[in-house]
């Protein structure tokens, strides 16, 4: 369970999260998709920071499974993180980048599967600079996806990948879902959000604006179109 | 912490730039030893190099390193470790690799010259500890500046800066100073002055220790008074040590409130 409450962040004069309250899946509920939508620059990824740790709020306060979080470091072993941009240490190689992370944290691992996912075995001794951009999310997603956590947080983890990743990358998330675990996810691309996602969190100036499912947002805004719903709710809010 | 600094070591020593660093000492190194063909002359004339590029070299590495490894080191944030020692690791992967080079860059020319045959060890291994120092001491002060400064190309002109001023422009306002009081007993100022820049601080240490500070005057023979002594000399690298750990000191600090 997280609870996070009356969380505010400014980078300078610039106020990007304003007192936000959310609560993602409360006691007793089992895991799921989120899916954390909002227009550029609404606090999505400062909001996955701050929990990741990386930024640190002016105030309020984080907790999971009701311990506080903030300043710690040793819950992250539960944790796992797609970053939004794959950039390695272009001089290592990916089987040592991957021996590297598991050196990093003392937890079971299942990466060989992943990597026969993926296909790629082709790329395990070439070095990380020469890579694709998708193959450097494929990686990515094998580092994200080798241990076994209770919370997945994935920062667009659709970039650049192939229609046959992409359908293993669904078919992960969905499998990850079934073992009872939590995952958040930040998109833009709706038909993903449609397909994935239990329940939609719409962020907007600093705050959620909008939190249930894909029905209830389709119904809220009389849209039978998740892209137009989600536009539905920009435009309302600005007009 | 260990494991960061290997993986930072090891993604260091396969870049070509260690390299260069590395074959430039090397090359330098049988340079001056065959032109000069005495150790002693060779020491003088490196430390005049060494003094003024290592500080240039760590801060440049110390920066571009920040910079390059930014998104890998959001990667690492995210892992269960903690911050500083995320980046305490990668500070010591730095210093490291670059002192390896210089270590193995002059060492292995002076070696094959004969170095435990001849008296020049001392003053070789002084300027050794020396570079080495100013290493650590500058790579510290890059990744201040690189945390302090979000911007890529503020940061690199910041780090040049910082290096300018201490290896010239503090000679130089030192030198204004001197001339302009020159009235006044200035010994203990000129002594001070010294302690406040690592890269003077440096050089006056290996001035003293090759024996030719009765080229530098009155002022020389102060010095000599104060650095010559074993209480001088320990004050001195005190100083030297203080360079680093103030530096590192404020990383951490820094580090409790930095977003990435």
């Amino acid at each position: 369970m997280i609870e996070i409450k009356n969380l505010h962040k400014k980078f300078g004069k610039l106020i990007v999260l304003d007192g936000l309250d959310l609560t993602i899946n409360p006691e007793g509920s089992e895991g799921g998709i989120f899916a954390i939508l909002g227009p550029n620059g609404s606090g999505k990824t400062t909001l996955i920071k701050c929990l990741l740790g990386m930024v640190i709020p002016n105030k309020g306060e984080i907790s999971i499974d009701g311990t506080s979080v903030l300043k710690k470091w040793e819950y992250r072993n539960n944790l796992n993180y797609l970053p939004q941009i794959a950039n390695f240490p272009p001089n290592l190689t990916v089987i040592e980048l991957l021996k590297m992370v598991k050196n990093l944290r003392p937890k079971a691992s299942n990466e060989q599967e992943l990597i026969d996912l993926f296909s790629l075995y082709p790329f395990l001794k070439k070095k990380l600079g020469n890579l694709s951009g998708g193959t450097k999310q494929k990686v990515n997603l094998v580092l994200t996806f080798m241990f076994d956590s209770e919370l997945i947080i994935l920062d667009e983890p659709t970039t650049g990948l192939d229609p046959i990743a992409l359908i293993h990358l669904k078919e992960l998330i969905q499998q990850e879902k079934a073992k009872g675990k939590t995952i958040l996810i930040t998109t833009h691309i709706m038909s993903f959000v449609d397909e994935m996602a239990d329940e939609i969190v719409f962020l907007l100036d600093g705050k959620i604006y909008f939190k249930g499912s894909v029905a209830q947002l389709k119904e809220q805004t009389n849209q039978s179109n998740l892209e137009h719903a989600i536009a539905n709710l920009m435009t309302k809010q600005h007009a | 912490m260990l494991k960061i600094l290997k993986y930072s070591i090891y993604d260091l020593l396969r870049s070509r730039w260690s390299y260069v660093y590395f074959i430039f000492y090397l090359a330098l190194g049988f340079v001056l030893l065959f032109l000069n063909n005495d150790m002693n002359k060779a020491v003088i004339t490196l430390m005049n190099i060494i003094i003024v590029l290592t500080p240039l070299i760590g801060t440049i590495f110390g920066v571009m390193y920040y910079y390059n490894s930014k998104e890998f080191t959001e990667l690492l944030l995210a892992q269960p470790i903690k911050r500083s020692k995320i980046f305490m690791g990668q500070y010591l992967g730095i210093s490291l690799s670059l002192t390896l080079s210089l270590v193995l860059g002059l060492g292995i020319p002076f070696l094959l010259y004969g170095l435990f045959r001849s008296a020049a060890i001392f003053d070789f291994s002084l300027l050794i500890l020396v570079g080495s120092f100013l290493n650590f001491i500058f790579v510290a002060l890059a990744y201040n500046i690189a945390l302090s400064t979000e911007n890529k190309i503020k940061g690199f002109g910041y780090a040049i800066l910082i290096w300018l001023f201490l290896a010239v422009i503090y000679d130089g306002l030192f030198m204004i100073s001197l001339m302009t009081f020159n009235e006044y007993p200035l010994d203990k100022f000129s002594l001070v002055a010294t302690m406040f820049n690592p890269i003077d601080l440096s050089r006056i240490l290996i001035l003293l220790k090759l024996d030719i500070s009765a080229l530098l005057g009155y002022t020389g023979a102060v010095f000599k008074d104060f650095f010559g002594t074993t209480k001088g000399a320990f004050l001195s690298f005190l100083v030297l040590c203080l360079w680093v750990i103030l530096p590192l000191l404020r990383i951490k600090m820094k580090l409790r409130k930095k977003d990435f």
